[in-house]
């Protein structure tokens, strides 16, 4: 598939969004994963979020570290630019990008391996600092590009294709994140469309940190009946906070909701997130109750999803490090360099 | 009445403004700050002046020295010979006494006896009871203990002749907006003064004079040079992890830019300093950063720069704008965190697996640690490759005099080859990795710039022209030559070597960085012998052809360094062609240093040896 050349072609039925841009101007490259790949689901769930959400392609920048996930930000959003950087190492590089220029969109795409064995260093810390933007790990519990050894994300006991089996409990990485000091957490399944879209959406629009685990089966190395992130396991042990609707700031809410069964959150730029039919005890601003939450399920064999925390009033990085609102890569010599005199009294200390 | 242990039999020579005082303290007990009055006092006097940093890799306890020499010659290197040793450590004493040299001083406490082992017939002894001076003079236990040191320096003061007036006025200086502190520390310094005076023929035969060769001049770190060096050539990220000898590279960054940064209007940073959680983060922060378009730097040493090979050769295949100072200490691994090496050039210059070369600036003063610092974003930016400013411990972390920073307030970055959304319209296709100008740099954009034009995907996977993905070989090899045709290009960019050559001379002398300052007193003495060389000081890698002229012109050349396995000897061969024979490599290791002494009888020794000595210019 990697040698054919996307074709331009647009259906003149395609319904352009706010922005007058259609899909298919958030396309990417023809992907050249597996076919049924999870990470292929997830570049159309941000194809379709970017574009109901009419985010404008070339504010958003991309950034991956390396392995079959990381491949992803080539799938989504040509028009953006994409940095594809070192194993691992996804976060430093997202953290610099967005340290000189705070007025972009950040997405950075990660694996199980990226993010959990060689990337958990960088993974805690950019959690601590806040940066502004969506973090998604592509969780398959495999290494896919070198055929199929065991994740530190893979459960215990799960077995792959070669039958490895684990034998370590996995590192759970939302609430992983949650501990850390993430400001909004949420799991969901390339297999859940009408779950994910709004979750990255609601993602892209938090203030602070976001993050999304995406349980996304490898269909190649870890999709036995015996793989706890196969589509089998998933589906059967999928436990989902309810519905989940996002509705954009500039968009008139028209959706009737059900009394009692439903919440309303509305992120600082007034989108909203609609969780209907959620557990009326489930509070989402609650870190405890959403770690327990995770726990309960997966003593179960169960996997939680849905937006599981999120919290609104953490400053992010830029706000703790008091930054001028000006992006950082937008000021000029005169503004940077204080000049000869200041350097002439300067030089006076040094007498 | 102290015991003057021993009056010596041998006689000293006296000497003016041309001398050797090393402190022996133990680490943690206050010494440096006082020491550091003394070195600035003969400063202000107008005298040249090279204080020396010996410390350990500790907080408390363990031994450190600092040593200062004194030279009117303004040979401002190390010199192996203590004139005058102030011994303050009980666990050194026996080897610092001895590194006195025959007719020199020991200042000691001596408030406890010497013991007879120490004793030595051909030093003077300066027995001080510092610590019964400071006991009776001082209430608080911890002003006791510091105040030793400033003790010593007022003895100091009497008995080498400094400015007693320069002294009180450092010590107001010191002290401003902590004024309860300044009366304390000059009786301090007066006790030692008046008891020198009393109790010994002041002042003895090293003596200093005023002159008036530093009152245009600085005394500055290397370090704090970088880091303001980076406030004028534009940085606005810095992110690192903390490694002696490079922390203050970014204390100083931080410090200045809280000064000079700020946005008048409402007091918001113009610049980011992020503490990261190791190396790799570190540089990875700053290559995101430069990839955006911010000037970005990191600052390490050997072991962070090993961390951080993989990203560098990331920077320099995706071509992104990164700075990188490596103040080197002792390797390998840990080695001696807190002395001194050039060791690290080999693996600079070819820094990262695979086909590699960075871009390697050698700064040997404060001064040129300013300039380079400002000119290494200029480059990075140009070339759209890492740049490694290369310093080390020795130029990092002592005070040197040089002359004056200064800036051009004319000066515009240079922020290279960057196509804004107008530039964009008016090109047809635009494509990351082009060489349109056929200087082997390309054209990049930032994110963010154009609707629909100009975004491309950045990758340390092999690319072609207009940043796809390519598996084809030949592609491979086109986009490695252009990048080897980049690195040409350079040469424009990169400063040139500081050649002084005769035109008759049959040898000459390499060297970079610190080694220079044992240079000219080198040539001096050889000189005085009827030996005269060429000089050649590198500042800039890949070489300029004036390097491989310099080495062809002559038939031997000198390379000398400072690390076991002449790592520049071998990057001249590599890089110039060198022959083996042609090259004589000058080398020290120790962690300190290199002496003019060394360099000077390495040289006479080849030229004992040599067959044809008899060839040597005069």
């Amino acid at each position: 598939m990697s040698y054919i050349r996307k074709p331009k072609f647009q259906h003149p039925d395609l319904q352009p969004n706010a922005l007058g841009f259609t899909r298919r101007d958030y396309e990417g490259t023809l992907t050249t994963l597996c076919g049924g790949c999870g990470h292929d689901s997830i570049s159309a769930a941000i194809i379709q979020a970017a574009a109901d959400m009419s985010l404008e392609p070339h504010r958003v920048a991309k950034i991956s570290g390396i392995g079959c996930s990381s491949k992803i930000p080539s799938y989504f959003l040509s028009k953006s630019h994409g940095f594809n950087s070192v194993h691992g190492r996804m976060p430093s590089v997202a953290t610099g990008a967005n340290l000189a220029n705070k007025n972009l969109h950040y997405i950075g795409i990660s694996g199980d391996g990226d993010s959990a064995s060689i990337g958990l260093g960088q993974f805690c810390h950019i959690v601590r600092r806040r940066i502004n933007m969506l973090y998604i790990v592509a969780n398959n519990g495999t290494y896919g590009l070198t055929k199929g050894q065991l994740s530190a994300t893979a459960d215990l006991g799960s077995i792959t294709k070669a039958g490895d089996e684990s034998l370590y409990d996995n590192i759970d990485m939302a609430s992983l994140a949650i501990e850390l000091g993430a400001s909004f957490v949420a799991r969901s399944f390339s297999g859940d469309k009408q779950q994910l879209i709004p979750l990255i959406q609601a993602g892209l629009t938090h203030k602070g940190f976001a993050f999304i685990d995406v349980v996304s089966p490898c269909v190649t190395f870890n999709n036995t009946d015996l793989s706890a992130h196969g589509y089998k396991n998933t589906w059967e042990n999928y436990v989902s906070l309810g519905q989940i609707d996002f509705v954009p700031m500039r968009e008139e809410i028209t959706t009737s909701y059900s009394a009692g069964k439903d919440k309303e959150i509305t992120l600082h730029d007034g989108s909203v997130i609609h969780l209907h039919k959620t557990d009326a005890n489930y509070d989402p601003s609650n870190k405890e109750n959403a770690i327990n939450h995770i726990n309960t399920h997966k003593k179960n064999g169960e996997i939680a999803t849905g937006l599981l925390y999120i919290d609104q009033s953490m400053a992010d990085f830029h706000e703790l490090q008091d930054t001028v609102d000006k992006s950082l890569n937008e000021l000029n010599s005169s503004e940077l360099c204080p000049g000869n005199e200041a350097l002439q009294n300067i030089n006076q200390t040094f007498k | 009445m102290p015991e003057l242990v021993t009056t010596t039999k041998v006689n000293t020579l006296p000497k003016t403004n041309d001398f050797v005082i090393k402190f022996a303290n133990v680490n943690g007990s206050g010494s440096a700050s006082a020491n550091n009055m003394f070195a600035k006092a003969i400063f202000r006097m107008g005298i040249p002046v090279s204080p020396h940093n010996i410390f350990p890799s500790n907080i408390q306890g363990l031994p450190t020295w600092y040593e200062v020499r004194v030279s009117d010659k303004n040979y401002l290197g190390r010199r192996e010979g203590i004139d005058l040793m102030v011994a303050m450590n009980e666990q050194t004493i026996q080897s610092d006494i001895n590194s006195v040299i025959p007719g020199g001083f020991v200042l000691y406490d001596s408030s406890k006896p010497l013991s007879e082992g120490l004793i030595r017939e051909d030093v003077h002894y300066l027995p001080i009871p510092l610590k019964d001076i400071c006991l009776t003079e001082f209430e608080k236990p911890s002003q006791r203990q510091l105040f030793k040191n400033i003790v010593y320096v007022g003895a100091l003061a009497a008995f080498i002749d400094i400015d007693f007036n320069v002294l009180t006025e450092m010590v107001s200086d010191q002290f401003r907006g902590k004024e309860k502190l300044i009366a304390p520390n000059i009786h301090a310094l007066e006790l030692g003064y008046q008891f020198a005076r009393e109790n010994f023929t002041c002042p003895l035969p090293l003596t200093l004079e005023r002159r008036d060769l530093t009152s245009d001049k600085i005394l500055m770190d290397g370090n704090t040079a970088i880091g303001l060096g980076c406030v004028y050539g534009g940085a606005t990220v810095a992110s690192w992890y903390p490694l002696t000898p490079s922390t203050s590279v970014v204390d100083a960054f931080d410090k200045y830019c809280k000064r000079l940064r700020k946005d008048p209007k409402n007091g918001k940073n113009k610049f980011s300093v992020v503490q990261a959680e190791d190396e790799l983060a570190a540089i990875g922060m700053a290559i995101g950063a430069g990839w955006n378009g911010a000037r970005a730097f990191t600052a390490s040493s050997g072991p962070g720069v090993s961390l951080m090979q993989e990203f560098l050769g990331l920077a320099y295949f995706s071509e992104v704008p990164v700075v990188l100072f490596d103040i080197q200490r002792v390797g390998p691994s840990t080695g001696m965190p807190t002395r001194t090496q050039q060791g690290d050039l080999l693996t600079c210059a070819y820094a990262s697996h695979g086909d590699t070369k960075q871009i390697l600036l050698f700064p040997s003063t404060p001064k040129e640690c300013f300039e380079f610092a400002a000119d290494s974003f200029d480059i990075a930016d140009r070339l759209q490759t890492p740049v490694i400013v290369l310093s080390d411990l020795e130029l990092g972390m002592n005070e040197q005099i040089c002359d004056p920073l200064n800036w051009d307030d004319d000066r515009q970055y240079d922020r290279g080859k960057i196509l804004n959304e107008q530039q964009l319209d008016e090109i047809e296709k635009y494509g990351r990795y082009q060489d349109i100008d056929g200087d082997g740099i390309p054209y990049r954009t930032y994110p963010g710039t154009h609707p629909s034009k100009g975004s491309y995907f950045t990758r340390g996977s092999s690319h072609d022209a207009n940043a796809a993905y390519t598996e084809d070989g030949d592609i491979y090899a086109e986009i490695m030559d252009r990048i080897s045709l980049k690195f040409k290009t350079a040469l424009n960019y990169i400063p040139e070597p500081e050649i002084s050559s005769l035109g008759s001379n049959t040898r000459g002398v390499i060297y970079l960085g610190t080694t220079t300052s044992a240079i000219k007193e080198t040539l001096d003495n050889l000189q005085k012998k009827g030996i005269s060389l060429d000089t050649m000081r590198l500042r800039g890698f890949p070489f300029h052809e004036s390097v491989r002229d310099f080495i062809n012109e002559h038939e031997i050349v000198y390379v000398i360094e400072q690390n076991r396995d002449a790592q520049l000897k071998s990057l001249l061969k590599i890089e110039c062609n060198a022959s083996e024979e042609q090259m004589f490599s000058i080398l020290s290791y120790n962690g300190v240093l290199i002496t003019a002494q060394q360099i000077e009888k390495e040289i006479l020794d080849s030229l004992s040896t040599s067959n044809n000595a008899g060839e040597i210019s005069a």
